[in-house]
């Protein structure tokens, strides 16, 4: 299974030149077996995929983790959506008073989207998950909730013995300093236990989070902290906050990295890279 | 391993930030979590006791009404939220693991989680008044 990284930047999209080695685009990640690809979240990186590159006959996935700007602002420009004989399936978290579909709505829809969204080509099926498992073709998938404001999910895909586990916007501890002891009361374990492959939240600084308590987002420490309890394989720090450059970034990793150990590869994500797994 | 579910993870989150007890209960009424306000009322840490069926939790405390009564365990508020999954209110004494004696309020909500799946129960309590 092969993961490749659309997009990789947190908030919003920035195209600032000092923002381009980690990349401007927000978050979408591509899962590659075979033929068959699977899309999580629709940030502004699902534009950079190459549809070229989709057998058109075959249905796509669509897996959202939330509704947050950054994870759908892709979504009206996502080409294959406005194909009429596409086939087109969008999953996302349910669980709220108002269905998937309806919240969907809220963004494609005037004023802020032209077209609403039953009237998209393609006619997407919309389907809503909670703690779920699927099976998309090769792709194994599980669902769960996680903590992060609004109904959100993360995900552990599954393919040919290989796990990946995408939990890009987490906060696992809210006014804790480190998480509990007991595995089962740590947000998202399950999901991640022994994922070969973690890419996970990683947005602020460690000074910077204890003044964004309870925003839904970590720091490298706590991501890190959160891989090794769960004994994940590899881990890439995802979610970069776009009010940091790059120089910026690579300097916080860097000292982060010095003064720490863990017996797991970690990395920055860089958007277009690819991963085999 | 099954994980705590997420309503119930923030709940224990909610309950370590306050400084009134809190218990918390999965659906068949296990004890799974009470806080640093709770062990005082309680006179035993939640690391001593770890978790509890309801069988012994409802009466490890001996609740009794204002005339010395026991109160059986279908009457406490938290095993009438979680059997019943409604709210339930009531004051009475509990008997502390150190001898002590309270008289409490206790406010106990099912909790339901987006899913509309019943996943548990919290019971705040107010300590009233306290007899050595």
């Amino acid at each position: 299974m092969k993961v490749i990284l659309h997009g990789t930047r947190g908030a919003y999209p920035t195209s600032t030149p000092d923002n381009q080695k980690y990349g401007g685009d927000t978050p979408c990640i591509e899962l590659i077996h075979n033929d068959d690809r699977l899309i999580i979240d629709a940030g502004t990186g699902i534009i950079g995929i190459d549809w070229n590159q989709y057998d058109p006959t075959k249905r796509l996935d669509i897996l959202l983790t939330h509704l947050h700007m950054d994870h759908i602002q892709g979504l009206g420009f996502c080409k294959p959506l406005f194909d009429p004989n596409r086939e087109v399936h969008i999953w996302g978290p349910g669980g709220s008073i108002y269905s998937l579909q309806t919240r969907l709505n809220r963004f494609l829809s005037p004023p802020l989207f032209p077209v609403v969204l039953r009237d998209i080509p393609s006619q997407p099926e919309i389907h809503e998950l909670s703690n779920t498992k699927i099976e998309l073709g090769p792709f194994t998938v599980h669902s769960s909730f996680i903590i992060h404001p609004g109904p959100t999910l993360g995900y552990r895909v599954t393919c040919d013995g290989k796990s990946l586990t995408y939990i890009p916007d987490h906060e696992p501890m809210i006014g804790r300093t480190k998480l509990y002891d007991d595995d089962s009361w740590v947000s998202g374990f399950d999901l991640a236990y022994e994922t070969d492959l973690l890419i996970h939240d990683s947005q602020y600084e460690n000074e910077e989070y204890i003044r964004k308590i309870g925003w839904g987002h970590s720091s490298m420490q706590i991501s890190a902290e959160f891989a090794a309890r769960t004994k994940a394989g590899r881990l890439v720090f995802f979610h970069h906050d776009p009010a940091h450059n790059d120089q910026h970034r690579s300097s916080t990793f860097e000292a982060f990295m010095s003064k720490n150990s863990f017996d797991f590869p970690i990395e920055l994500a860089v958007q277009g890279q690819e991963i085999e797994i | 391993m099954a994980g705590r579910s997420i309503e119930i993870i923030l709940s224990r989150q909610l309950a370590d930030c306050l400084n009134v007890p809190v218990f918390i209960v999965d659906p068949e009424g296990n004890l799974l979590f009470y806080n640093a306000a709770a062990e005082g009322l309680l006179g035993r840490r939640f690391e001593d006791t770890g978790e509890m069926p309801m069988e012994m939790w409802s009466t490890a405390f001996h609740p009794t009404d204002e005339n010395g009564k026991s109160i059986p365990p279908n009457e406490l508020p938290l095993v009438n939220a979680t059997k019943n999954q409604v709210p339930s209110h009531k004051s009475f004494w509990l008997r502390s693991l150190d001898g002590k004696s309270h008289n409490v309020t206790v406010m106990a909500i099912p909790i339901v989680g987006r899913s509309q799946e019943f996943v548990g129960a919290m019971a705040i309590f107010w300590a009233n008044t306290t007899k050595a």
